[in-house]
């Protein structure tokens, strides 16, 4: 019980900009892997690392802040990544039995 | 008899030729010729019997009102649709009911046979309709609703053959010319509505009387009525339609051309002479507008060829004489010239027509002559009125014509004698008219000799009764000098003031021999010209010198073409080709083609490739995001 405390004492030793950091850099990795790679899969990933990298934030906040709504948030979070990834996956079957090819740029008939 | 049925009456005037108008528009070419004709005369026969009731009530009435309704009340302005027939308005219904009745049973005979022949007479039942609008409104507005109608209906009838595309013209001149008088007298009836308040001819006399001359003011009014005036009854420098106007069939020159529509300027500065009064510097430029008219026109007709220009001129220069007696403050003088010139001038039409007819449509006086043995009613209707307007005692012209220079004479001697060279132009014109067309050697083609024929008694009638008026006319108005007691201005004096200036017995008798003799040695040399000599005018190859100049009518219309109709034509050009066409279709096509640019420059971001959405999505955040950071 107690520990909960002391854990928040420790975490308090790391400055909450390095969480800031390593969120942000996360974040623009999964900006970069979705502008830049033609793999759907990968793609997807890089959206749950995005996902993921405004969860890790909301936690740090939480924590610091001492104020619990942050990590209710995460969990809201959690819940839509799971649903979205749901749908996507079978979007990129449909995909893949339509064109024999998971690359991000086959479907491009509307076009001028 | 009781208000009401006066009332009754006085609508009725105008209604029955309206009536015989639209008659003609619901059963077209269903009626025969002759009951089509028969029923327009008599249309505006009853109007004329109307006419003489109302004149015989006006002995004991003063003046009849009788409003319809109100046509419109915005500001301070208010129209009603209103007559007023006071002695100076049934004096000009009489003379155009009782001419245009005339005339309509004329024309029964003149345009027989004519393919048109109904639509003639709906016209011409338009055109009184019209006319009278114009005399019996109570107000300007009104008035100008007739002005209008009248130059609609001249239009119509001097295009009447419209199949000729030279009458189209003269009929767009005319109405024309006629438009932009009426602007002017437009601008200036919106002044008088600003002066004095009110439209309605009571209204402004009294509003007039009372309120303190603003003679700037005033004098801009009739100046631009004045030149309303000029449109209509064709005066320097807005005449040239009316010799042109000669293209309409020969009843149409008698009644809208000399006996009505022309003397609707007169009427309406007669009317407003209050206002005129007020404006001694118009009046003045009135003066000398209607005598150069006069002179001018009068020296034009010397040397015209068609028996129906030469009419034409003397018309134009008969109405600068009114004008003048108008400028010279003798507004009943010029009253009374009106009628008489419109009993002489409509049978002086209406016999050459009967020339015309007889001869099978000729109507260059060179190729006439010798007529009076041929045509001898015609001739002896012609001669009265030559004798009339010629101003030969004692026929009626010369009371009218005299009266005005008589008061002229009050003003200057100097004005006595140029009025008294216009007349002596008229003298010679017309003796030359009448010793080339009916005297000499025959000089038609045998052709046309051998059809000749008196017109029929449906023309020569109404010639007769119009010799009449002419020789009688002047019976209207004799002056104190001779026993008389000038009835028709005593008449008049209510609503137009008499000159109450008076002029030694003496003073008058002389100047009245001395015009006369002058006139006598005029018509002498004249007859002596081309009556004994036998001159003919010669043909249009071998006219030189002045003479030239005066056939080609001064080349006054060469001189307007150059100044008006090219500028307006090569700006109408202007603007349709570089400013329609290139400039203002240019901006619109230039639009479109402007924003099909854009699109087709626009479109190329759908290029279908999904990381490029993602892309401009990830910079459409980050543009938002600095968009509310910045802000």
């Amino acid at each position: 019980m107690d520990n909960t405390g002391a854990l928040s004492e420790q975490m308090r030793a790391i400055p909450l900009e390095n969480f800031i950091m390593l969120s942000l850099i996360l974040f623009s990795i999964g900006v970069m892997g979705i502008l830049m790679r033609r793999n759907l899969i990968v793609v997807f990933l890089s959206i749950e690392l995005m996902l993921n990298s405004i969860n890790l934030m909301a936690a740090a906040f939480s924590s610091y802040h001492n104020d619990p709504q942050g990590q209710a948030f995460v969990f809201f979070i959690m819940v839509v990544a799971a649903a979205e990834v749901a749908v996507g996956l079978a979007m990129l079957v449909m995909i893949y039995r339509n064109t024999k090819s998971i690359d991000i740029n086959s479907l491009d008939k509307l076009k001028w | 008899m009781s208000q009401n049925t006066l009332n009754i009456i006085t609508l009725l005037i105008p209604a029955l030729p309206l009536l015989g108008f639209f008659i003609h528009i619901f059963f077209k070419n269903k009626i025969s010729e002759k009951l089509a004709g028969i029923h327009a005369s008599m249309w505006v026969a009853l109007s004329f019997v109307l006419s003489l009731v109302l004149f015989n009530q006006l002995q004991s009435v003063e003046v009849i009102h009788v409003q319809l309704c109100n046509w419109f009340s915005v500001g301070g302005l208010t129209i009603p649709f209103a007559f007023q027939i006071d002695h100076l308005s049934i004096v000009m219904m009489m003379v155009i009911t009782g001419v245009g009745s005339l005339i309509h049973v004329y024309s029964i005979g003149y345009m027989h046979g004519d393919e048109g022949f109904n639509r003639f007479f709906s016209y011409l039942n338009l055109f009184i309709f019209f006319m009278l609008t114009l005399v019996m409104a109570n107000n300007y507005i009104l008035m100008f609703v007739g002005w209008e109608g009248v130059g609609l209906c001249s239009y119509l009838l001097i295009g009447f053959w419209y199949k000729n595309q030279e009458y189209n013209k003269a009929a767009n001149k005319a109405f024309i010319m006629n438009r932009i008088g009426d602007l002017a007298m437009l601008f200036g009836l919106f002044l008088l509505f600003q002066y004095a308040g009110t439209l309605t001819f009571d209204g402004v006399n009294e509003s007039v009387s009372r309120i303190v001359p603003d003679e700037n003011m005033l004098t801009a009014i009739t100046i631009l009525l004045f030149i309303g005036a000029c449109g209509k009854s064709a005066q320097l420098p807005l005449y040239t339609w009316l010799p042109d106007a000669m293209a309409g069939p020969t009843p149409v020159s008698a009644l809208i051309h000399a006996a009505t529509m022309v003397t609707a300027g007169i009427y309406m500065i007669v009317r407003s002479n209050l206002l005129f009064s007020l404006a001694p510097f118009t009046l003045e430029i009135i003066m000398v507008v209607g005598i150069v008219t006069a002179i001018f026109a009068g020296s034009i007709a010397l040397k015209q060829n068609d028996i129906k220009k030469v009419l034409a001129y003397s018309t134009v220069s008969q109405l600068g004489l009114m004008f003048f007696a108008i400028g010279v403050g003798a507004y009943e003088a010029a009253m009374f010239h009106l009628i008489t010139h419109a009993f002489f001038k409509a049978l002086l039409f209406l016999s050459a027509g009967s020339v015309i007819h007889g001869l099978g449509g000729e109507q260059d006086i060179r190729k006439m002559g010798g007529l009076d043995k041929r045509m001898k009613i015609t001739h002896w209707v012609f001669g009265f009125g030559v004798l009339a307007i010629m101003a030969v005692p004692p026929f009626s012209g010369f009371f009218s014509k005299d009266s005005i220079l008589i008061a002229a004479y009050h003003i200057s001697p100097v004005l006595w004698v140029i009025g008294l060279f216009a007349g002596l132009l008229t003298a010679y014109y017309m003796m030359r008219v009448y010793a080339v067309v009916f005297r000499g050697d025959e000089r038609m083609s045998a052709e046309v000799s051998k059809h000749i024929h008196e017109s029929p008694r449906v023309i020569t009638t109404p010639l007769i009764v119009l010799t009449v008026l002419a020789i009688f006319g002047g019976l209207l108005n004799i002056p104190h000098l001779f026993g008389g007691n000038k009835m028709m201005m005593h008449y008049l004096s209510p609503v137009v003031p008499m000159d109450e200036k008076h002029m030694a017995m003496n003073t008058e008798i002389m100047l009245m021999i001395i015009a006369s003799v002058a006139i006598f040695l005029t018509i002498y040399f004249a007859h002596l010209k081309y009556k004994i000599k036998k001159t003919v005018p010669e043909a249009d190859a071998q006219i030189t010198g002045f003479g030239k100049v005066l056939n080609h009518k001064y080349y006054i219309d060469e001189l307007y073409n150059a100044i008006v109709v090219k500028p307006l034509n090569m700006f109408g050009n202007f603007l349709y080709k570089i400013i329609d066409l290139q400039v203002i279709d240019g901006f619109v096509n230039g639009t479109a083609r402007f924003s099909a640019y854009c699109s087709s420059q626009l479109k190329n971001i759908q290029t279908g490739a999904v990381s490029f959405y993602l892309f401009a999505m990830a910079l459409g955040m980050v543009g938002i995001l600095l968009l509310i950071i910045l802000m």
